[in-house]
């Protein structure tokens, strides 16, 4: 899960990490209200999405005055922010965080991810910061440095302010960052993060280090401890088709294809995708059933899919194991009875019961094109797309 | 004699009392010699009672005494899990399989971190098990599918790998031992540690690697086999129209940073000598061709 940028950085004050002072706004009459509370003479107006490049965008501005403010939030307010992260149809920008100016000396970067070779969180720091962290991994790479953090000592204060020295951060400020970086490892380890990003990190001219930004995910698997966390997913940046999905407990996410995937299991959907593409089609999700669905659960990705207006043609692939394919077909039927099916439907049925399912689909009266195994449906579902809808 | 697990290992379950516990042990019971193989249940509550003739104790240290079972099996709710993991490490078992789906991967790291030097190898978690077809199933995978043969099939997922079982069978192909090693990204074996097996098991003349988006073991099992194989190698990765960014069903299963996608994963293999199908449906035929 996701968080906007203002609700990671007032986790990290609770952890104890500088950010600036800065409020959280939903129209122009509010941030104009709440720059002029925070006094000084620059503020920045920064987009709300859960995405990254908002800068290059036109989604962070500084203002130099209370008129610069109104603009510049206005502006920003119900714009459609399109960044490298957002994919071309961009995110509407609902909220905006005004906050101070802050008075820049250097820029770093710190970052926290889980290092699945060492089986530890990973410390990521650089003297390069405020810029793409991906594009400074590819050209220089010895400009970032890591710890790998033992998860019962945790981050030492001595490897801490190593990776500060490291980075160049002066010698002033190296006891601050200290505190800063494990306080950030605190924050990460006790509400489950998955990532924490801090980019920019800044050295202010009287050597400070303050989070000028931070990004902030949590692993779903472990929302069911952190209630006050589950309560920050904003629903607003997520896909309705993956918000309902999530509604009954189905693994999906929406693609740019017209060939609607539902197969069990996470390895095989993925596989399916990509041997559509293999055959020239485009898949237009991913849609994973799991291994206990029921037979509703089935009925329910059904309508999910049938849903999308660019869909022309469905591919079911399910290989039974715990999963019944009686059971899958008995959702499909079900599914189908209740919205209208316009678009041919590829069947792939192997394993536990498989036949029990084709019968199951032969009663019925859908029109159902039925395929003995993947690269036959593949194939059959991608020649399907092709011709005209309905037929 | 395969590899990990064989007709004459004896197994207890933890989260035997549950549903699915339930379920999966009596498929695993009715499964080959199972009945012989399934010796114990572990519910802290139920001591003394039996599941179906099983008999339950309160702890894996009891039941390891009692019957002498070295593997374990967990089918334990997530919060859980993890310590029941450690239970059996503490415990001294040779192996646990842990089939949980959802376990944090906080809980992991610590459980990880705790495992180092000890005996116990963990398989998972959320992961179908393992399964020496004809002889011993351990896991949710279902059994009729498989067939005692000399290629071992090691992959992150489920049902992408019964799939990859059912190509092998088409070429008339059955399997020394076939491994979900689960699609979490802090896991126990990796492809590489159980590629290690596969190399030194008299029964396996090649194996199947089945791996998706995310992470580098694949890559890092890759580079050994160039070094180390003895055996033909034949490998898939899922996920080539994966985009970035997005978790894919698994959790471990994305591409974040620009790294971990299939790509890299296949260009690596090629490289370090490793056959690759790009196209899923040609898995099965591309493995009997290195055997000819």
């Amino acid at each position: 899960m996701k968080i906007h940028e203002y609700q990671a950085k007032e986790i990290l004050r609770e952890y104890g990490i500088p950010t600036p002072q800065g409020n959280v706004c939903f129209s122009v009459e509010e941030a104009v209200e709440a720059a002029r509370k925070l006094d000084g003479s620059i503020w920045v107006v920064k987009a709300q999405i859960h995405a990254g490049g908002r800068g290059k965008s036109g989604g962070v501005k500084v203002a130099k005055s209370l008129d610069e403010v109104k603009q510049f939030t206005g502006r920003m307010l119900g714009m459609t922010l399109v960044t490298h992260q957002t994919g071309p149809q961009g995110q509407v920008v609902r909220r905006v965080l005004i906050e101070k100016g802050a008075d820049i000396r250097m820029e770093f970067y710190a970052a926290m991810v889980v290092d699945r070779s060492s089986r530890r969180v990973c410390l990521m720091a650089s003297s390069e910061g405020g810029v793409d962290i991906e594009e400074v991994a590819v050209s220089t790479p010895e400009k970032i440095h890591k710890v790998f953090i033992d998860p019962v000592t945790g981050l030492t204060g001595h490897d801490a302010e190593d990776i500060a020295r490291k980075i160049g951060i002066a010698e002033a400020a190296v006891a601050e960052t200290r505190t800063l970086l494990q306080g950030l490892y605190q924050a990460f380890d006790s509400i489950d993060a998955s990532l924490v990003e801090i980019n920019p990190l800044i050295l202010t001219a009287d050597d400070h280090v303050v989070a000028l930004d931070a990004k902030m995910n949590f692993d779903d698997n472990a929302l069911f401890r952190h209630p006050e966390i589950a309560v920050l997913r904003d629903l607003d940046e997520e896909d309705p088709a993956e918000i309902e999905a999530s509604r009954y407990d189905l693994s999906y996410v929406s693609l740019d294809g017209n060939i609607g995937c539902l197969v069990n299991g996470a390895g095989l959907a993925m596989a399916t995708m990509d041997i559509i593409k293999l055959y020239g089609g485009s898949p237009a999700n991913f849609l994973d059933v799991g291994g206990g669905a029921t037979a509703e659960k089935v009925a329910e990705a059904f309508k999910l899919m049938l849903r999308n207006p660019k869909l022309q043609a469905i591919l079911i692939n399910i290989f039974g194991g715990i999963m019944k394919c009686d059971v899958i077909a008995e959702g499909v039927v079900t599914a189908a009875r209740e919205v209208k099916l316009n678009v041919p439907l590829v069947v792939r049925l192997e394993g536990t019961n498989a036949d029990l399912g084709k019968k199951i689909l032969a009663k019925s009266t859908l029109s159902i094109i039925l395929a003995g195994n993947m690269a036959d449906a593949a194939e059959k579902a991608v020649a399907a797309a092709k011709s005209p809808a309905g037929t | 004699m395969a590899i990990l697990i064989n007709r004459h290992t004896q197994v207890m379950t933890q989260g035997i009392t549950g549903k699915t516990g339930q379920f999966h042990t009596r498929m695993c019971r009715d499964y080959a010699n199972g009945k012989n193989c399934f010796v114990a249940g572990v519910n802290p509550k139920k001591p003394g009672q039996d599941f179906e003739g099983i008999p339950i104790y309160a702890t894996v240290g009891e039941a390891k005494q009692a019957t002498g079972a070295t593997v374990s099996v967990i089918y334990v709710p997530p919060p859980f899990a993890a310590a029941a993991i450690e239970e059996a490490v503490d415990a001294e078992l040779d192996l646990v399989i842990c089939i949980t789906e959802g376990i944090p991967v906080r809980d992991m790291i610590r459980t990880c971190y705790k495992m180092r030097g000890r005996k116990t190898r963990l398989i998972g978690p959320n992961c179908p098990g393992i399964i020496t077809p004809d002889e011993i199933k351990i896991g949710i995978m279902p059994g009729y599918i498989h067939k005692k043969g000399r290629v071992g099939v090691v992959s992150r997922s489920g049902t992408l790998t019964y799939e990859a079982v059912a190509q092998l069978m088409e070429q008339g192909l059955g399997q020394s031992t076939c491994i979900g090693i689960g699609g979490d990204p802090v896991n126990g074996l990796k492809h590489l540690d159980v590629m290690k097996l596969f190399n030194d098991d008299d029964e396996t003349d090649a194996v199947l690697m089945v791996g998706e988006i995310g992470g580098s073991d694949e890559e890092d099992c890759a580079r050994w086999v160039r070094e180390n194989m003895k055996k033909p190698v034949v490998g898939f990765i899922a996920g080539m129209t994966a985009p970035p960014g997005r978790r894919m069903g698994h959790a471990g299963a994305v591409i974040s940073g620009g790294k971990g996608t299939a790509q890299e994963k296949l260009a690596v293999m090629e490289e370090c000598g490793i056959k690759v199908a790009r196209n899923p449906a040609d898995m099965g035929k591309l493995l009997k061709s290195v055997l000819q």
